[in-house]
């Protein structure tokens, strides 16, 4: 195992070298400060505001920012809606796909502007090349840049001192977009394109096998999307493989840039938060819960998937990793990954709201994939998606503090902002809101044939399949237990209910915490103040964010991933 | 409200120009530029016939070939139907799956000593190019003789064709089916079949 350590170490080590630097970067693009891109960038930014009738200088209160999201996320859906009813008419559509039928439009549009890409088609049967580009792709600019503002707006909210505006969502918006996912993705796309990722607008192609079989290769502008589809914690894939298919992840290399492309922005934000704080120990603090999480994580995924599944051992299948194989439950992994590097995409796609996935979730040992469900149900803050991982770590901050507070009997206080009433109602909303879509749509879905009837797996498989879907849809996650069959009228709506809420339900109490927080006075650190920088802190925080899920979740999970842990090794099959 | 919505109006097109078409027309100029071989699809030609993609599995049953992992991708490494198994561990389709290749391997392979993980497994895609060394040595023995060639010849072609790991430490070794048969006939021939 020391090459599979070794690799996941290397993996950390680099992501830990990036924070900083990407970190400063784009605290001085959210000052509004100058970037060595201002050259070329400066007048795109300007004739943008221009175009759109915005004015930069002016700032917004928090209820402001919020209608100015909501808008921005209803027009989008909308456009999306309306381009993938319309494909099969459009043209950059050489394979004659046909527009999609209005509840998987719905879904896919809801999953798409909610950065969930929480996908019930596959992409090289369902959509066009202009749907990737001008509608897929384009989202997962977007959806990226409003989590980012979102997160910025929760900055200036915990470090203004009574002030009644959070910024300006539109600056926001488009800083983002040009300052940040739009070089970083040019890069990684070509080094992407240099492994074997296909860009291409090219038809389809038809090949003669080597043995006299046809095979027909499908191509598209793929890398392009690729690289913002990380970047940007997204994770619909252009294929339905998604970052398993050879085209889409063609080398260990590739694989190891996507990855660390995940994880990039929202390590670095826990740099620009100390950095807005003016106090890096704040940031650092963070950064460290968020590791030991993952650290635990990761051990969990990696070791069951690496001692392989008993059933297959039964039938004389050898599951030992040797210098000539990787052993291992192999089903459902890539050989060029292997076990070390499917475990370690799979933790980090469900510690964000990324969603990608190199490995077959549903394939999983049952606690390494209770494992993965377990890291969104968390709330995906471990990083945690582009923006809304900050804004989930934020939540569990207050109400580590709080808890804190209640202990000595003190008004509980995070960056000198007093934690009162309101701000404790909304982050419990919140905490809560997540549960209830989780827990709700899967007791409906069991209790419905309609649900049921979507089930690949049997046993307690098929309730973490149910399970697994609405976690990833109220999540944002996008990932699947993918033998679901969820492109169903019943599956569709819900699930695209789940992701609105998920989204939206959740963000409307974040802000209002940015706003009130922001208002304000900023009070002087005292003797009695709990100090949010250091170890007892991060144990606090890391136990609260462990104890509210695993008591959220647990009676669920044993019935699901544990209960079936058990029987595996009993040997009950379904 | 109306005021919003018109600003999210003119952002939404601007950024669908800048980032939805601009951008990836961007990327394919500069990947056909610089990549082209890759941008493409890493495609196999030979005498001007389309043969594959190097990246992308190819069903092999022949005795004379190694035959790549089981595919769920179609009816088997078919690229428009890409994806795994999706099987649980506890599933019993997953069970009589792979009880009936492991007897075919023992079957297809006489004197198979173990029976490796990737070789009854289905890949994540369903068009994995790749397997295991451990499983290209097991098949090497019949590759050898259906093609009437000895053992050691076969075995030195795989052990030629297994790609280690990238920058020496990145991911696992593997070999690359399509290019293994491609050496195979390159050597012996198309026979094989």
């Amino acid at each position: 195992m020391i090459w599979g350590i070794a690799q996941l170490v290397l993996f950390f080590a680099v992501i830990a070298a990036l924070t900083k630097p990407i970190g400063l970067y784009m605290a001085r693009v959210y000052a509004g400060e100058r970037t060595w891109l201002d050259p070329v960038l400066r007048p795109v930014e300007r004739l943008t505001y221009r175009l759109a009738g915005i004015d930069p200088e002016r700032e917004m209160r928090w209820t402001s920012y919020t209608l100015a999201l909501l808008a921005f996320s209803v027009v989008s859906a909308f456009l999306l809606y309306l381009l993938l009813r319309l494909q099969g008419v459009l043209p950059l559509n050489p394979a004659h796909v046909p527009g999609m039928p209005s509840d998987l439009a719905f879904n896919t549009a809801v999953s798409f502007v909610s950065n969930t890409n929480w996908q019930a088609y596959a992409g090289e049967q369902a959509a066009s090349y202009l749907t990737q580009m001008a509608g897929f792709a384009w989202h997962n600019f977007m959806s990226a840049a409003a989590g980012l503002a979102i997160a910025v707006a929760l900055m200036r909210g915990l470090t203004r001192h009574t002030a009644q505006e959070i910024g300006n969502f539109w600056v926001d918006l488009v800083r983002s977009v040009l300052y940040i996912l739009l070089p970083i993705s040019i890069l990684l796309a070509l080094v992407l394109i240099s492994q074997g990722v296909i860009q291409n607008f090219a038809p389809y192609h038809t090949a003669t096998t080597l043995t006299g079989t046809t095979q027909v290769l499908p191509m598209g502008p793929v890398a392009s999307q690729e690289a913002i589809k990380e970047l940007g914690t997204n994770g619909g894939g252009f294929f339905n493989a998604n970052s398993s298919h050879p085209f889409e992840n063609p080398t260990p290399l590739s694989n190891l840039l996507e990855m660390l492309a995940i994880f990039l922005l929202p390590a670095g934000l826990t740099y620009t938060f100390g950095r807005f704080a003016k106090d890096q120990r704040q940031g650092w603090a963070l950064f460290i819960a968020m590791a030991l999480l993952f650290a635990c994580g990761l051990a969990v995924i990696y070791g069951y998937e690496q001692a392989g599944n008993p059933v297959l051992a039964k039938l004389g299948v050898e599951q030992h990793l040797s210098a000539l194989q990787p052993g291992g439950n192999m089903e459902g992994k890539e050989v060029r990954f292997g076990i070390a590097n499917s475990a370690l995409f799979a933790t980090i796609t469900t510690d964000t709201s990324c969603g990608a996935v190199n490995s077959m979730h549903d394939s999983f040992t049952p606690l390494a994939g209770g494992m993965a469900m377990l890291n969104i149900a968390f709330g995906e803050v471990v990083f945690g998606g582009v923006g809304s991982g900050f804004f989930g770590i934020i939540i569990f901050a207050i109400l580590a503090v709080f808890i804190a507070g209640l202990m000595v009997g003190r008004t509980p206080e995070y960056l000198g902002k007093k934690i009162e009433s309101k701000e404790m109602k909304m982050a419990m909303l919140y905490v809560l809101i997540s549960a209830a879509s989780i827990l709700g749509f899967s007791a409906l879905a069991v209790m419905l044939p309609a649900g049921l009837a979507g089930r690949l797996n049997a046993g307690p498989h098929g309730l973490s399949e149910i399970l697994y879907a609405y976690t990833s849809g109220t999540g944002n996650n996008g990932s699947a237990f993918a033998g679901i069959s969820a492109n169903t009228p019943f599956y569709n709506l819900t699930i695209g209910l789940a992701m609105l809420i998920g989204r939206f339900l959740t963000i409307v109490p974040l802000l209002a915490i940015a706003g009130s927080l922001g208002a304000k006075k900023t009070v002087p650190a005292t003797s009695g103040t709990f100090p949010t920088t250091g170890g007892l802190f991060v144990g606090l925080l890391v136990g609260v964010i462990l104890i509210v899920g695993a008591l959220t979740f647990f009676p669920a999970y044993a019935l699901g991933p544990v209960v079936e842990h058990f029987l595996m090794h009993a040997g009950r099959l379904w | 409200m109306g005021r919003y919505l018109l600003t999210a109006l003119r952002v939404s097109l601007l950024t669908i120009v800048l980032v939805g078409v601009l951008y990836p027309l961007l990327i394919t100029g500069l990947g056909q530029l610089c990549f082209p071989f890759q941008a493409n699809g890493s495609l196999l030609t030979t005498g001007g016939t389309l043969r594959g993609s190097a990246l992308i599995g190819q069903p092999f049953s022949a005795p004379g070939y190694f035959h790549p992992r089981p595919s769920a991708a179609g009816a088997g490494y078919d690229p428009l139907s890409s994806g795994g198994s999706n099987l649980g561990p506890t599933s019993q389709v997953l069970h009589d799956r792979v009880a009936a290749d492991v007897a075919q391997a023992r079957t297809d392979n006489p004197g198979l000593d173990t029976v490796p993980a990737d070789m009854v497994t289905t890949s994540a895609s369903g068009l994995d190019p790749d397997i295991s060394p451990a499983n290209a040595y097991a098949q090497a023995a019949r590759v050898a003789q259906a093609r009437g060639v000895p053992a050691m010849d076969i075995t030195a072609l795989v052990t030629r064709c297994v790609t280690g790991r990238q920058w020496g430490f990145l991911g696992e070794p593997r070999v690359n089916v399509v290019h293994l048969n491609q050496a195979l006939d390159a050597a012996y021939g198309a026979t094989g079949r």
